[in-house]
Order: C-alpha cells, then structure tokens, then sequence
C-alpha cells in the first residue's frame, strides 16, 4: 500500500509538470485529486488493512494528498505568472503616439501681466480702483495740470468725442492715460467735489488703476490706437521721493528678478514733480547690451514721480500737508519684452496662434 | 535737437569724455537719444546707452593738407592731379573737384587747404547714393596712381553734399590730425515740454556746466554799435500786451551780403541747418545758441512801404480774412487769434512763426532792421496747430521763450552780423516791454526738500546746487530765497515752486544718489474688492472650460455691426446717431465706439477661421452706449462667448469630430453657473437678430435675464463667409450675471447611505419642453431624489408622431438611513403620477 502511494504521488508530480495551461491544470486536478483519483481511491480500502498498518498508511496518504495540492498551488502560481508576463508583453503600448487632449484655455497674456503687477502691489497695500474709459477733458486733462494748448497735449495724442464740441475743443474723449482715474480715486477717498474748502484730514491712499487707454496713432508693430495701462497713486502725510525709489525697485524686483538692477532718469510728466523714468537693467541680457535693449542694457519700464501739487489739491488733499507719487506702465510692452514679442498688433488681433503659446 | 559739442565748449570747459557726458545729461532729464560723431572717436564694445552714428577720423589717415598746384590729368578732361603737401610729404592727388577744374596748370595765388584721406582711410562713397564705406586703396585710373583722397563733406559724414571738395580755411595748419582741426560729435537731444528753455545751445552748456560742477562762460552780449542812433529810424506799436508782452528792434547798415564763415556754417550744417547768408545765418546762428529767434526784415523795403517815412512796426491779431504769403510760398488765411508783424501798409510776418515773402532778406539787401520779440506761447501754438506750419522759430516760441531772451538774441545777433557783413550798427535798440515777465521768488527750506525727496540737505548745499542753474539763493532765516533766473518759465509761485525746486535740486544731486526706501506712512484702510473678484473669478473658470480669453477693439464701424444682422433686416441695425462717435478717427472702420461685443467676436472668428478650425473663445470689456442728456455713455461690461468648429481635434484612434452645437455652448453656460456656484439658472426661448430663431436661448439667473446664446443666424453666417460650421455665440451682461455670484455656499452633506439607482422612460408631446419635464420630475422626487439625469431622447415609429421619449437616470438617497426596495417605489411612483398628471406623459415599457 505504501508503495502504490510513492507511485501515486510519483505520476501525479510528472503530470503536473506537464500542465501548461489552466485547462490542463484544472484536469490533473480532477485526474489526481479528484473524487475519483488514484489517491483518493486509497482512502476507502483503508479499511481492507490490517490495523495495525492503518494508523501508517493513513497517514502517509494525507502526506502525499498535503504535497500533491501543495505542487498544484505551486503550479498555478506559476502558470499565473506567465500568462500575466504574457499578457504584460503582447499589451505594451507605443507610448510615442500622440495622448487625447482636452481643449486647453486660458487668459490673454495682457490679463496674465496685469495681475502679476498687480498682485505685487497689492502685497504692499495697493487696492485696485477702476475708473470709464470715455472720459472728460477735465478728469484726463485739465485737474491733472494739463489746460487747452499745453504743450504736453502732443505727447498724447488724443481720440474725441463728437459730443459738445465747437470744432476746437471738445469736452469728451477716450482717456489717453489711466491717470484721468487718480482725481476719481483720490475724491472718492476725500470727498472733495472740487469746489468748497479741502477736507481737513482725509485718510490716505494707495490704490493701482488699471485700465484700457487710447491714443491717436497709426496702426503699426510699434504702436496701437488703444493699449492698456497700469498705474499706482500714494498719497499720506510723508510719501516722498525716496519711498518712490524703494516702492518701485521693489516692484522691479518681484517683477523682473531679485538682482535686476534699477535707474532712475529725470523726466518730466505734467502731473508728478519731480518727474522720473525708471530703467531696469536688460533682464534679456543682464545689461551686457543685446537687440531687445538696443545695446543699451537698460529697458525703459515705468513713468513716475511726486504728485504734483495742483494734482494733489483737484484731488482733495491739501499739498502744504500731503505728499504723494504716482507711477504708471504699459503691461503690454513688458509682455513684449519677456517673450520676445516684436509686433503689438498681436495683442488685439485675437489671433489664437498667438494666443495658444500662453 | 542737435547740439554739436565743439559749440557747447564755447560755453563750458568739458573733462569727460562725450559717452559719459551723454549719459550724465539724460540721467538729468535731457535724453541724449543719438550720437553722431564727426571725425571723434566713437566707442568700442557692444554696450551704448544712446544711438551711434557717424564716422571716425583716425589722425593718421585724416589731416589738413595744402594744394599748390592743380594740373591736368594726362589722359582725362574731367579728372585733375593736384600736387599736395600732407605735412610729411607731397603727394600727387586725383580728383575730379569740379571747382579745380578750371584751374588747370594755372598758378595759384594761394594754396587751398583741404581734408585729405591717406591710403588706407576709410570713409563714405562720395559718388553713390546712400551712406557705403568704402576703404581708399592703391589703383590705377586712366593710367595714374591714385592711392588718397581729398574730401567732400559726403566722404567726411558732415553733410550729404558731395559735388565739390571742402575747402578749410586759410589758416589751417597742415599736418593737423583732421579731427583735431574739425572733429566733432553732435548730441540729438530729445526734450520734454519743461525743457524747452534748452532748447538751444547755451542752455544745454548751463546744465552741462551745473552737472560737471564747472562755471558757464556766457557769451559776451557788447555791440560795437558806430552808427547813427536808431531812434527815429522806426516806431513799434504793441495792441495786445497779453499776446505780445515784448517787442525790440535794432538796425545795422550798409551789410555786404555774402556767405557767413567757414566754421559758422559748419555749427549751422551740424544743428541741422542749411547756411544762406552771412545775415539769414546770423539770425539761425543766435537762435540755436540763444534760443532766441530772431526775424531779420529789409528796412529800406519797410521804409518804401511808409512812403519813404521811417516805418511804425505794429503788432496785432489778424482782421477777419485776411492773408498774407509766407516765405515758404504758401498764401494762409488768417484766424482772429493770429498775431500778426505789420507796418501801416499791412501784414509783414506771422508773428514769432514764419516771415512774409516780401520783407525778408535779399542778395540786394544793404540795411536790415531786426526783430527780436516775445510772444504768449499758447497763442503761438495754436497758430502753428491751426496753420500746419513746422518752423524753427513757431517750435521754440510755442514752447516758451522769456522775454529777457529778446534782449540777448537781439544783442548777439547785431554783433555777428557786424562782425560777418562789415555792417554798421546803429546805437541804441527800440525797446516796447508793456508787460514784464514776473520771474517768481520761492522760499524754500531744508525740511521742504525732506518732505519731497525724503533726503535732508544743508541750505548750503541746495544753494549751491540751485545757484549752478543760475537761481539767485538768499538766506533768509532757516530758509532760502530763492529768485528764479531770467530764462526760465516753469517755476511755480508757493507750494508749487517748492516742487518745481525740488526737481533741480534732485536733477543736480543725481536722482541714483538719493536714498531708496519703503513707506513709512501709514497704510490706508484695506478694502476688498467684490467685482473685480468675482470678474477674475469669471475669468479663470472660462479659461478653466477651455475657452481662450481675447480681448479686441473697442473702435468699430456701424456698418461693421450692422453685418450681425441679417442681409434682409439690416434697417434694424443702430444709426451712427446711436454710437459714441470720435471726431477723428484713424480710419472708417474704427470710427465708432462698439455697443455689443459680438460683432468684434465675429471678426476674431472670421480672421480665426482661416488657420484655426476649432475655436473656443470668451472676451470680457465693456460697451459704449451714449445716454440721452448726459455727456458720456454708459460702460457696461459684457462677457461674449464663441464656439465653433470640432467639438474634438481628430486623433488616431477616432474622436468627437462633429461640429459643436447649441448645446455645447449650452453646457459651457451650465458649467460656468455650477463654477460660480448660481442657483437658480434657467434658460427660455428668445430671439436676437444675430441668432437663429430656433436656435436661440436667453439664460436667466434668479429669474433675472442676463442674456442671451445660440447659433450664429444663417444668413449672417453666408454674409460673414463663416457657414463651415455652426458658430455659437452668446452674449451676456457680465455685471448682472456676476451680482448672482454669491458671496459663499453651504455644501450638501454627503450621505453615508447608498444610494438607489434606476432609470425612468416617459413619452410626452414634442411640444413639452423638456426642463418642464425635470422641473415635475424634481418636484414630485421631494429631497429624496438627489440627482436626475436626461440620457437618452427618442423620436420614432414607436412612440407615435409628434411625441418623443425622455429617458432618465435617477438616483434617490437619504441623508439618515438606506432606502429600501419598497421607499424607492414609492418616490418613483410619485414622480410617474405628477408627470401623467401635469405633463400628460406616459409611461414607457
Ligand atoms: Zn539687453
């Protein structure tokens, strides 16, 4: 008996070892420890034998069923992990094949500069006022110390509103710069209405005014009947020169780079005095010269100085108490500048080629 | 404007080298936008702060030289041999100067001196067009050597004239490095408004001089003054004091006219200026170095003018229509503001612009009585706007020219003509001064310059650095008094003028000296911003719906938008009356301020069209609607949206590729209300002009309209060219639809219960709109029903005609417990009784 069980589990490990499939292994199952295995055949002539062989052989028989279903447990592992490893290698994708993209949005480049500066600004307390785009000589002219015929009216060349006018001068335009928003701004802190005694001690202000301006120019890579501005107004009871400096060198920084260098030029703007121009050292080619700078290594960025004192008092603050400064720039010529734009025209053309590289 | 330096070191002693002076004056507000160097060396390496142009003369290429004899070329007419001393060595020259021609083997009475270009030297072609460097090498024409040159002003870079050679003075001394003798570098000075008393040479040497901390020589302002007093020659008869506050006159006799000479020319050519005579010069010459522009009549025209009296000058505005025809050749109509130079004959001059064609200067001119005058500037620029007229003198006087000016242009310009013409001028001037120039006292203190700049100067120091411009300073107790010069127009009385000081004193300080630092002020309340929070909240969930933001023209045409109307119903379009129109526009087309967006999106899409197949674009901006009564129009924003073309670009394993429709621009609108968290959105059947009237929604939110959306009209499509594939476009009032945003939202708890899923078919008229059949669905489904979903809708043989089948997956849960078979039941019930009762559906199997 003992030795039929050394045959049985003999015969069965060789066919188990033939089994190459999961239909194989399942009929060697059947075949070898089934109901009807030789095996288990065993089991029922146990009876047949002497007692005293009973205890052995029994015990022998579970042995050898313990290894056949331990090699058959073995075996479909395996057989697994094959038809796994099979299947792993005939499923292997070209990962080079283009993927399935979502159509991609996104916001115009011009919004994308507008509220980086304006997020730096707003770190220093600078809170967005915005102010119409058809505006009154007065607003953008006159209260920001520029009267009929003065000479900084050609340096803004001006679209007019054929509304009111007698055929020289006309009260209503399209702003030619952002600035038309400072007296808004500054009423709106003081309460001033522009006429009547200043307001004794009216709180100060920082605000940015952002906006679309428009100027009478022709259509080329260089220039644009309408662009947008960024501009900043401080007003309070010790805002001077040197806190301009340090404010907008600090915008340069968070802006450009943490290194980039800053210089400030005279310059003259009827509505700041003194007047300045900030330069920042060419981002592009760190001030060695190259064609965006011009072989200047500087970048002309921003327009700033103190406020002017008539700005100061149309605004409502009385300038023998309040100083302030005010700066302004064109996010598009940035924009320009730190991707290599050469043509401004795109801005506006809504041209996806242009603005799908956003 | 353009100041050569030779002329600025007439005024002011000049260390440093012409880059850092350069970079020195735009640091001080006077930009130096370009160089050009005239024979100086120019800079090295690729770095400049300013535009370089020009030509260097190295000294050993370029030098004086002496001509003693012009011989004839051997085998050429055209062509001379000169015989030619360098200072070295005598050369034998070839030219073909037309003016030696004619001296051919004759002896000559003295030698010319001349600009002489050794082997080797690099200049300008002087016999083509353009600026080409060439290289001057050994060959051989018409048989002779030639290996050197002698110079026009073309091949030196002075001047575009190349058809004769340059002939320097007779004292030049031969040898001289020709840079040395007439080297030069002009500075192109780009000035701002306030700047205009610099606008000539003597005021850039006063800035030049306080920022090198150098003294200014002023030029000498004697008149050797010979002859007979000019009191009684004329008369000066001011009317308006206001737009003439100074007129004066001297007077020189027996001029010889003739050319000016050889260096006054030179300085002339290099400011930009053609020389004429020694007396037309004399008059440009003080302009550019005074600022002063003076106006050079011929008296003995003037005088037969009066009968042969002595002429009375009369200023005045010009009467109504009257003309007069300018040096340039053109008869002008004259407004009523115009002020006009006449005599008692009529008109002369546009006062302080351009001169008459009658009066001025001729080669037969023996006695010249000069103006120099003062005008309001205003005044003078409206005349030049008004006349078109581009002069030098209308440039300056529109600018601003103080009265004291007058006397020093008038003073400097009789001496050079004496000098230049062998004139004698008569003593004395006629002064007519009415309204002096108040030049305006400042007191100004340390703590003044403190509060503007932020630096604290000793009053000795801001008088020092104000006095280098010529500002008189006097202490006076713990202030300065300080007295602004005779030249200056832009410094303010009072708090003003203290501004106005504080720029000089921190242009001469340098504005890179003075301290950078943070406000110390106190910071103003912060306030938050809710719309422009919740516009950029707007913006970023479209872009974040794959729609790309542009933003486009605000200038449009009538006709433009008029195209977003069908061919047949564009008498329906707004008039031109019905726009905020400009009064000068740059072209037709953008002639008026738009009223809707969508005509601005259609161009985009159009332009867009021919590159781009799948389009997916939104724009946020106002538009511009004039209001009856009131001056400016209302800005209201709008938000514009446009789809068009695949709903998927293909892939290689086969995509979405069908044309998007209503209901893609449809979700796009729902996605955006789920993205701004706006309840209560429901969506009517509308019309719009631009839109297919089957095809068109308006989108409410809380019951208020915020516009309207659909598929672009056929026909307007066929008109736009755009009939590919649909165009969806949808325009809203971005200001209504983001009042709904609300401020914050309460979540729904997530249930921990499991939900119970099934799906409900129901058949109702095709005429039942099918948000009716939700609304019953949602009403009759109580709280339970969590969700309801509509996916799939059938029109066929089936159902019957006009009737159609709505299927529906709906999801039922409670927040407390899980349902059971029997609770679910009983929803679904509930929901198929309201739905035969209201709706008239039915059930289907
Ligand atoms: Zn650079």
């Amino acid at each position: 008996m003992l030795e039929a069980l050394e045959r049985i589990q003999q015969e069965a490990l060789q066919a188990l070892a033939e089994a190459q499939d999961a239909e194989a292994l399942e009929a060697w199952k059947v075949a070898h420890l089934g109901r009807k295995s030789p095996l288990m055949q065993v089991f029922p002539q146990m009876g047949s034998l002497p007692p005293e062989q009973r205890p052995l052989v029994g015990r022998r028989a579970n042995e050898v069923r313990q290894a056949l279903e331990a090699a058959y447990a073995e075996r479909a592992e395996a057989l697994r992990q094959q038809a796994l490893q099979q299947a792993l290698e005939s499923e292997r994708l070209d990962i080079t094949l283009p993927g399935r993209r979502p159509p991609r949005g996104g916001l115009h480049p011009v919004t994308q500069t507008h509220r980086r500066i304006i997020q730096i600004f707003a770190e220093m307390g600078f809170q967005v006022v915005r102010s119409r785009e058809v505006e009154l000589d007065e607003y953008n002219f006159q209260l920001v110390n520029i009267p009929p015929h003065h000479p900084a009216r050609e340096m803004q060349d001006t679209f007019y509103i054929d509304h009111g006018g007698d055929g020289e001068h006309y009260p209503v335009l399209l702003r030619t710069h952002t600035t038309a928003g400072q007296i808004h701004a500054m009423r709106a802190a003081t309460g001033y209405t522009g006429e009547g005694p200043l307001p004794a001690d009216p709180p100060p202000l920082r605000v940015i005014l952002p906006g679309m301006v428009y100027r009478y120019e022709q259509i080329t890579a260089r220039s644009e009947i309408q662009f947008t501005q960024v501009e900043g107004l401080a007003v309070g009871r010790s805002i001077t020169f040197s806190d301009l400096k340090g404010t907008l060198t600090d915008f340069a920084r968070s802006m450009f780079g943490p290194t980039v260098q800053t210089r400030f030029r005279a310059s003259y703007f009827p509505f700041t005095e003194p007047s300045a121009e900030m330069d920042v050292e060419c981002f592009l080619c760190g001030g060695k010269g190259c064609n965006v700078c011009k072989y200047t290594g500087w970048l002309e960025i921003l327009g700033c100085g103190e406020v002017h004192p008539t700005v100061l008092r149309n605004g409502g603050y009385d300038p023998e108490k309040y100083t302030g400064f005010a700066f302004g720039m064109g996010p598009e010529r940035i924009t320009m500048l730190r991707h290599h734009i050469e043509d401004i025209r795109y801005f506006w053309s809504g041209d996806l080629r242009f603005l799908e590289q956003f | 404007m353009l100041i050569p330096l030779s002329w600025l070191k007439d005024f002011v002693e000049i260390d440093v080298s012409v880059e850092e002076l350069a970079r020195r004056l735009t640091l001080a507000g006077l930009e130096v936008e370009a160089v050009r160097y005239v024979g100086l060396p120019m800079p090295q390496g690729p770095r400049h702060e300013f535009k370089i142009s020009g030509l260097e003369w190295p000294a050993d290429k370029f030098v004086v030289a002496a001509i003693h004899e012009v011989r004839p070329h051997p085998n050429a007419d055209r062509l001379v041999l000169c015989r030619l001393d360098d200072g070295e060595q005598e050369h034998i020259v070839l030219t073909g100067a037309p003016s030696l021609l004619p001296l051919k083997g004759k002896p000559l009475a003295k030698p010319f001196k001349v600009a002489y270009a050794r082997e080797g030297a690099r200049l300008y072609n002087g016999h083509a067009p353009g600026w080409e460097l060439i290289t001057l090498k050994r060959a051989k024409i018409r048989g002779v050597v030639s290996y050197s040159m002698v110079c026009s002003e073309k091949e030196l870079g002075i001047s575009e004239a190349m058809d004769d050679i340059i002939y320097l003075p007779d004292d030049a001394p031969v040898g001289t490095p020709l840079a040395d003798y007439l080297g030069d570098a002009v500075f192109d000075i780009a000035l701002t408004p306030n700047m205009a008393r610099n606008a000539n040479v003597l005021g850039v040497a006063r800035e030049t001089a306080a920022i090198l901390g150098k003294p200014l020589r002023k030029p000498s302002l004697d008149v050797l003054a010979e002859g007979a007093p000019i009191k009684g020659q004329a008369a000066i008869q001011i009317t308006n004091p206001d737009l003439n506050p100074r007129f004066m006159l001297g007077l020189i006799r027996d001029v010889e006219i003739g050319p000016s000479p050889f260096w006054v020319q030179m300085r002339l050519k290099l400011a930009g200026m053609r020389p004429i005579n020694n007396i037309v010069d004399a008059t440009n010459y003080v302009m550019l170095e005074t600022g002063e522009p003076l106006h050079a009549f011929d008296y003995d025209v003037l005088v037969e003018r009066a009968g042969g009296k002595p002429p009375t000058i009369i200023t005045r505005t010009a009467n109504p229509g009257e003309k007069l025809t300018t040096l340039d050749g053109v008869e002008r109509t004259l407004d009523d503001f115009t002020v006009l130079v006449c005599d008692t004959a009529g008109p002369l001059s546009i006062a302080g612009v351009m001169g008459g064609e009658e009066s001025e200067v001729t080669e037969n001119t023996r006695n010249v009585l000069l103006e120099a005058a003062s005008w309001n500037f205003i005044n003078i620029r409206r005349t030049v706007q008004r006349q078109k007229i581009a002069s030098e003198a209308g440039y300056r006087f529109s600018r601003g020219v103080h009265p004291a000016v007058a006397e020093v242009g008038l003073r400097r310009g009789l001496e050079l003509m004496r000098q230049w013409s062998s004139g004698t001028v008569a003593k004395g001037f006629l002064d007519a001064y009415p309204k002096p120039q108040h030049d305006p006292e400042v007191l100004l203190t340390a703590d003044d310059i403190a509060r503007i700049l932020g630096i604290r100067l000793g009053l000795d120091e801001i008088a020092d650095l104000l006095t280098r411009l010529e500002f008189a300073c006097t202490p006076e107790g713990d202030a300065l008094r300080v007295q602004t010069p005779p030249h200056r127009l832009d410094i303010g009385e009072g708090i003003i003028g203290k501004a106005d000081l504080a720029e000089e004193v921190a242009r001469l300080y340098g504005y890179d000296h003075l301290p950078t630092t943070r406000i110390a002020d106190e910071l103003p309340p912060q306030r938050p911003n809710p719309a422009l929070a919740r516009e950029e909240r707007l913006r970023d969930a479209l872009a974040g719906l794959g729609l790309r933001e542009v933003i486009t023209y605000r200038l449009t045409s009538p006709e433009w938008e008029a195209r977003l109307y069908p061919p047949d119903a564009r008498d329906a379009a707004p008039a031109e009356s019905d726009y905020v129109r400009l009064v000068n526009p740059i072209a037709q087309e953008r002639r008026v301020l738009r009223r809707s967006l969508l005509a601005s999106m259609a161009e985009v899409v159009v332009r867009n069209s021919r590159h781009s197949p799948r389009q997916a674009l939104f724009e946020i901006a106002p538009v511009f609607l004039p209001r009856e009564g009131d001056l400016l129009p209302r800005e209201p924003l709008r938000l514009a949206l446009a789809l068009t073309g695949p709903r998927e670009l293909p892939h290689w394993e086969g995509a979405d590729t069908a044309p998007m429709d209503f209901y893609d621009l449809k979700g796009v609108l729902e996605a955006l209300a789920a993205a701004l968290h706006l309840e209560d959105v429901a969506f009517r059947p509308a019309t719009h002009h631009a839109l297919h009237p089957g095809k068109c929604a308006e989108m409410l939110v809380e019951g208020e309209p915020v516009g309207v959306f659909g598929e672009l009209h056929p026909a307007v499509a066929h008109d736009l060219d755009l009939d590919a594939a649909p165009v969806l476009l949808a325009d809203l009032d971005a200001a209504v639809l983001l009042s709904h945003v609300p401020d914050g939202h309460a979540l729904t708890p997530i249930s921990p219960f499991p939900p119970v899923r099934e799906d409900l078919a129901v058949v109702v008229d095709e005429t039942v709109p099918a948000a009716e059949v939700e609304a019953v669905i949602r009403k009759a489904g109580g709280k339970r029903l969590v969700d309801v979903r509509l996916f799939d809708v059938y029109r066929g043989e089936q159902i019957g005609a006009g009737k159609k089948s709505l299927t529906y997956h709906l999801t039922y849960q409670d927040p407390e417990k899980t349902l059971t078979d029997k609770d679910a039941a009983k929803i679904r019930k509930r929901i198929i009784k309201a739905l035969t009762r209201e709706l008239k559906a039915q059930l289907r199997a």
